[in-house]
């Protein structure tokens, strides 16, 4: 299977007053129809930047992005902005932490949807406007034929969300870019958002990137994993392979330093030490070795790849040595 | 427990008055917090949970007295501190400190940490002027920053050790009682496992007693003895943690619990979801009866008639809902 999006060896660099600074290096990924592909690392990773330079959503003018994109088989790093709008909304849609990044404040919610499906498809104003209820129906609103005619302020945030989910399925996207979908809501609303979010994507056959910091969304929700830590993606695998047997000790940190809910309280957290590296960071071994317990004198070269099938990690630790430091747990 | 608590919520309410012309109901009252009461015990760590406008921040600054209470009282160490006025409410200064989200909004930018901790001393006269180097450099290791850090400013560090800051100006005034508003709610996840376990240890080291305020269960989870769970200005449970953690009784406790996203690959080894129909309903309009009626899956007629008090069970939680869970019953918990 070709796949949908495939990025590679993208590197991203912002002009900054002290000179660039790169923020995202030689990261490749792919996503595959219909999967959906967690992304998933601490504030500052690299996460969004990743994303949104392949979508033409940074600065032109202060940013540099390298390395080769294609989607549906086509090149889309060098499009012109008036081709990347068009294949924005209809092909690939985003939704961003903040819905009032995608709502205007001074239009009717059910106005806002319908020009979107207007922008794309021709159409009559009744037949959008019938589409924007149906749509705003799909996505648990109560009342949509009252809802349509509210204005953003007047919705709460988790309803906002909801209707900014509507709006980037109206146009049956084939791939969806959550960045931080559901980080600004409440537990009960991310619960309500993220399962409509995960049944609706399938019924339109999208492909979803999902990016987020929490590793239960990623496990909730997401077929395939890439976990980030300064600018690189330091793992990659299954949802079984990145939670039964992850590999890079990056990973191993993220999901020891997260407290559980059953089971015996520790009297202390595992955490890893230290702060990730400031931004603009040139070293050339491995970024994570000033916080690593498994970190030796060969780190401080670039780390080479460990391969098994789809699951790869970015550490010089092989299987054998993985094995000592962290045996592989068994399921309870 | 019968020893006297150190702080205590006694019926205490708080309302404000919308005034944003926007708003829907504009001139309405909302009350924050409805008529709670609450006990914190000394060396305890109580949890207060709840989603985004249950009150949460509200209680926390009315028993800090950052705000006042509209109605009820705050009770520190028995004596009655409601409507104690500057003088008189300098010694409560002292005992209590709150520590918040967001630490750099806290800290002035333009001076540098061993200023910012020693104003305090010198304020309240905590310590003789030839004390605080040593004072402050105690200070420092207590949080784990090096004694450089004293000499540099608030913007020259990351969130955490912001955060660690934060928590040595609170220390630095020698409290018995901290309250911590979301402290490690803005921090990342290796970041916020370090501060939450520099809670624990300063919690033995110092004999502290706090009440923590989060939304994040597992980190409440974590750090707390007890817990309180609010919803829309009402304590709806609170108990031991690994008792209401284990077995939730009230429906709210119960959903909320299950709706947390777990870092597991297997499925079968989530508790079962129990999504919520509809919002956390207007603050300023709570249904009438009880509070989490529109949103219940178990809510009877009795519970949109009548709104049920907080009561205890046999196992020694209170739980404010007429139909407890019924898996409690099985285990032999019934309402005392
Ligand atoms: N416009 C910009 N100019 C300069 N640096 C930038 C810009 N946008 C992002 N960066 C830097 O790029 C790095 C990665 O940013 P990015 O927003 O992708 O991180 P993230 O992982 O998504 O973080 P968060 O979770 O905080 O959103 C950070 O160091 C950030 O400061
Ligand atoms: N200064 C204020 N004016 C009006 N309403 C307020 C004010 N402060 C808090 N509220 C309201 O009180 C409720 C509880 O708020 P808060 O204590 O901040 O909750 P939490 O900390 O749990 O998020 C919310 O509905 C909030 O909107
Ligand atoms: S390469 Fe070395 S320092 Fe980096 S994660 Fe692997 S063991 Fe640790
Ligand atoms: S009192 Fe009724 S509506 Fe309220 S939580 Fe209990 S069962 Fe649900
Ligand atoms: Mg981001
Ligand atoms: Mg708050």
């Amino acid at each position: 299977m070709s796949p949908l999006l495939d990025v590679r060896n993208l590197r991203v660099a912002f002009a900054t007053d002290g000179g660039p600074v790169t923020a995202v290096h030689d990261v490749s990924f792919t996503v595959q129809p219909g999967e959906v592909l967690a992304i998933v690392g601490e504030s500052g990773s690299g996460k969004s930047v990743s994303l949104l330079s392949v979508l033409g959503l940074v600065d032109r003018r202060r940013t540099v992005v390298e390395g080769q994109a294609t989607f549906r088989g086509e090149p889309i790093l060098n499009l012109s902005e008036r081709v990347l709008r068009r294949i924005r909304g209809r092909e690939i849609a985003l939704i961003s932490q903040d819905p009032m990044t995608a709502l205007t404040p001074v239009h009717r919610i059910g106005d806002q949807i319908a020009e979107q499906i207007r922008a794309h498809e021709r159409v009559s104003r009744q037949a959008a406007r019938d589409r924007a209820v149906s749509l705003l129906r799909d996505v648990n609103i109560p009342m949509p034929e009252r809802a349509v005619d509210r204005y953003p302020h007047e919705l709460s945030g988790g309803m906002r969300q909801r209707a900014v989910i509507a709006m980037a399925l109206s146009c049956n996207p084939a791939l969806l870019v959550a960045d931080e979908p559901t980080t600004a809501l409440d537990t009960t609303v991310q619960a309500q958002v993220l399962d409509m979010l995960r049944r609706l994507s399938a019924q339109h056959d999208s492909s979803v990137v999902l990016i987020t910091h929490d590793m239960g969304v990623v496990a909730e929700m997401a077929t395939r994993v890439a976990v980030m830590y300064a600018g690189r993606i330091v793992e990659t695998g299954t949802v079984a392979e990145l939670f039964d047997d992850p590999w890079h000790p990056y990973t191993w940190g993220l999901l020891d330093s997260i407290p559980p809910l059953t089971g015996a309280r520790p009297r202390r957290l595992p955490s890893i030490a230290g702060m990730p590296p400031p931004p603009g960071r040139t070293e050339p071994g491995c970024p994570f070795a000033p916080r690593c317990r498994a970190a030796m004198p060969v780190c401080y070269l670039p780390p080479p790849e460990q391969v098994a099938g789809g699951h790869r990690a970015l550490c010089v630790l092989d299987a054998p040595a993985r094995a000592a430091l962290r045996p592989p747990r068994v399921a309870a | 427990m019968t020893a006297t608590p150190l702080i205590e919520a006694r019926a205490l309410t708080r309302e404000f008055v919308l005034r944003r012309s926007w708003l829907p109901g504009s001139g309405q009252v909302l009350r924050a917090v409805d008529r709670v009461d609450l006990a914190v015990h000394k060396g305890e760590t109580l949890g207060l949970v709840g989603e985004s406008g249950s009150g949460k921040s509200t209680l926390g600054r009315c028993l800090t007295r950052l705000i006042e209470t509209t109605d009820g009282s705050v009770v520190f160490d028995g004596q009655d501190v409601t409507r104690l006025r500057a003088r008189g409410l300098r010694p409560f200064r002292r005992s209590v400190q709150m520590i918040f989200q967001d630490p750099s909004s806290s800290l002035n930018p333009r001076r540098r940490v061993g200023d910012i901790l020693s104003e305090p001393l010198a304020v309240h006269g905590i310590r003789p002027a030839r004390e605080v180097p040593g004072r402050l450099r105690e200070l420092m290791d207590l949080v784990g920053l090096p004694a450089a850090a004293l000499d540099r400013f608030p913007h020259e560090f990351s969130g955490g050790q912001r955060q660690r800051i934060g928590i040595a100006r609170a220390l630095a005034m020698e409290p018995r009682l901290i309250v911590a508003d979301e402290p490690v709610s803005a921090l990342d996840v290796s970041v916020q496992a370090q501060v939450v376990n520099l809670f624990a240890d300063l919690r033995e080291r110092l004999s502290l007693t706090y009440l923590f305020i989060a939304h994040d269960l597992g980190v409440v989870r974590q750090v707390s003895t007890r817990v309180a769970i609010m919803y829309l200005g009402s304590v709806m449970e609170t108990g031991e943690t690994d008792t209401v953690f284990d077995s939730p009784a009230h429906p709210y406790t119960e959903a909320l619990l299950s709706a947390i996203p777990v870092p597991v690959a297997d499925p079968a080894a989530r508790r079962r979801r129990i999504l919520l129909k509809g919002e956390i309903p207007n603050a300023a309009n709570p249904p009438k009866g009880c509070k989490f009626v529109t949103r219940c899956p178990y809510a009877q007629d009795v519970c949109r008639a009548q709104r049920p008090e907080l009561r205890p069970l046999t196992d020694g939680r209170l739980v404010a809902c007429h139909f407890p869970r019924a898996a409690l019953f099985a285990s032999g918990a019934v309402l005392a």
